[in-house]
């Protein structure tokens, strides 16, 4: 086990658990939770609907308060009341519609609205406003309406309207849900952009394997507890256990899966394209050879 | 006999006249037959949407026409609202549109619209809901109560209830989790088939086309730019990527392999017949 650095850490759940009030006496969402995010990560958070992923999402930036144990947000507790600006500073939130969170007419007076709110100075909020819309690639379209911009482009500018705040942490709970493939990808080098070049902390949760895969670690929940937890090559090794839980696995992993299955010796651990494409020309190369010393 | 719809000569114009002028459809031409399971794709703003709200007369071609059964639907304005029931259209995220005090009455609403007798109303709703998998019990629950997954299923029940010809769903799985995909697409490819319901598709995930469609329809810039088989279509996978469209990931494995080197054909779009290939070319070396 790693020591960690108590500095080090964004997020930090302890034994969290949480039931909504329409709920059933024993149907808790978080039941004794813990999970440890560190500064800098990029992380997943795969789960079916309904097994805490958006419940925990919540507890993030203290939309949600603990019914049990303590949720820390940079050494913050969630549960102090005098503290929740500074939570909500440290930890952005981006949803599922675009369309919800955009409150202006002019993608620059959006992007501005958070800043304003935190009665930051007038030049500093230009610089942010001008900052954040070039870190989503989205600086041409500050005049722009935002009704007028496709899905891809108005979810890159809720993500700018939550790096105005200058956070060190951004959740995002399945922001690509509504977007087409090339929307998603838009978001998605977003994000990967903003945690490698601006350090910033990426939580994503979302239902596309696809997109776990390119993150540094997956988190899987089931009935409000942590299933398993790991890289994405670690986690999407556990096949079986994933499809018990109403999940799937790249198509990548479930041909190699299958394949293994048939009896071929073939290492589990390819995830992308390249590397599946790899694996499975190692174990048919000799086709390749075999044909050259009969046809030649 | 005529195709069940039939377009000739269709485009739309939006905002015409007004400097949002935009072409939205241009002189589409389709012919689907009774029966088929189409999958229509394309990149979003590729008159998709437009495209299927002409089908059920919800908007008016600027040019050309919208047959059903060899029938121009704006033929007689007072009849367009009939054309409704017969092709029953599925919008995205359906279940925002649910607003009765139970889902029975919800489901209820199209059969109810169509001056059904009460019996027929009550057993349309039910072999509805058995369709899509919600209990007896749920029927008569608040349907926001319903979990999203089956709140999106009751949506479709809705529209299943009027016994539509031509059943059209626009992403019916859109934001839904892996199991709650594959329930929804398991109910849909068991209506297609018990009923013998024309089915249009409207998804961007290229898996669910492959495995489901019998038919594929490819639309670019108002235009349609491919129609075929799965295999017709996935093998023309550059083209597809320049379309802004995503290939599977499985063919993208296998063009992969293509570029190494290896002998394979690339029109593979579903794990399994990937699995299949793979295996048979690896019994071919270790035979």
């Amino acid at each position: 086990m790693t020591i960690v650095n108590a500095n080090d850490v964004i997020l930090r759940a302890e034994n969290l658990s949480y039931k909504y009030d329409s709920a059933s006496e024993e149907d808790f969402a978080l039941q004794g939770l813990n999970i440890t995010v560190r500064k800098g990560e990029f992380i997943a958070i795969l789960g079916h609907n309904g097994s805490g992923k958006s419940t925990l999402a919540k507890h993030f930036n203290a939309i949600l308060l603990p019914a049990g144990g303590k949720m820390y947000v940079a050494g913050m507790e969630t549960a102090d009341e005098n503290l929740i600006y500074s939570i909500r500073q440290t930890v952005g939130m981006v949803f599922q519609n675009p369309d919800n969170q955009i409150v202006a007419n002019i993608v620059e007076e959006d992007i501005a609205f958070a800043p304003e709110n935190l009665g930051v100075d007038p030049a500093e909020i230009r610089k942010r406003v001008d900052d954040a819309l070039k870190a989503v690639g989205m600086y041409e379209f500050k005049d722009h309406a935002p009704h007028m911009l496709s899905g891809g482009q108005k979810q890159r500018i809720a993500i700018a309207g939550v790096i105005a705040m200058m956070p060190q942490c951004i959740v995002l709970d399945e922001p690509t849900a509504m977007l087409d493939p090339v929307g998603r990808n838009e978001v998605l080098r977003t994000i990967r952009l903003l945690n490698r070049e601006y350090g910033i902390t990426i939580v994503l949760i979302t239902h596309h394997m696809e997109e776990a895969a390119i993150c540094d670690r997956v988190v899987v929940m089931e009935k409000g507890q942590i299933a398993t937890d790991g890289t994405p090559k670690e986690v999407f090794a556990q096949v079986e256990m994933l499809k018990s839980l109403g999940l799937t696995v790249p198509q990548t992993v479930e041909l190699i899966y299958m394949l293994r299955k048939e009896g071929i010796d073939i290492p589990l651990d390819a995830l992308s394209v390249e590397e599946c494409a790899e694996a499975i020309y190692n174990v048919l190369k000799p086709v390749g050879r075999d044909n050259d010393a009969r046809y030649n | 006999m005529p195709g069940i719809i039939k377009t000739e000569g269709l485009s739309h114009v939006y905002g015409k006249g007004t400097p949002f002028e935009r072409k939205a459809l241009d002189n589409i031409d389709l012919e689907i037959e009774r029966g088929e399971f189409i999958g229509l794709i394309g990149h979003t703003g590729s008159g998709k949407s437009t495209l299927i709200q002409h089908l059920n007369g919800l908007l008016k071609p600027t040019e050309g026409r919208v047959l059903v059964d060899g029938k121009d639907i704006w033929e007689d304005i007072r009849k367009v609202r009939d054309i409704r029931f017969r092709v029953g259209l599925v919008f995205q995220y359906p279940e925002h549109q649910l607003f009765e005090e139970t889902v029975y009455k919800d489901i209820a609403f199209g059969p109810t619209n169509m001056g059904l007798e009460k019996y027929e109303i009550e057993e349309r709703v039910y072999e509805a809901a058995e369709f899509v998998g919600i209990s007896r019990e749920q029927l008569f629950r608040s349907p926001f109560e319903l979990s999203g997954g089956q709140k999106r299923r009751a949506a479709i029940a809705g529209v299943i209830a009027m016994r539509p010809d031509v059943l059209i769903l626009d992403e019916p799985t859109a934001g839904l989790d892996p199991a709650g995909r594959e329930e929804i697409l398991a109910r849909i490819r068991d209506y297609h088939a018990i009923r013998n319901t024309t089915v249009i598709l409207v998804t961007h995930n290229m898996e669910e086309i492959a495995r489901n469609a019998s038919r594929i329809i490819v639309m670019e810039k108002g235009r349609i730019r491919m129609t075929g088989t799965a295999h017709d279509v996935f093998s023309h996978a550059e083209d597809l990527r320049d379309m802004g469209l995503a290939v599977p990931q499985i063919t993208q494995v296998f063009l992969r392999l293509r570029e190494m080197g290896l002998d394979v054909d690339p029109s593979v779009y579903t794990v399994d017949q990937a699995k299949r290939k793979i295996l048979k070319m690896w019994r071919d070396v270790h035979a």
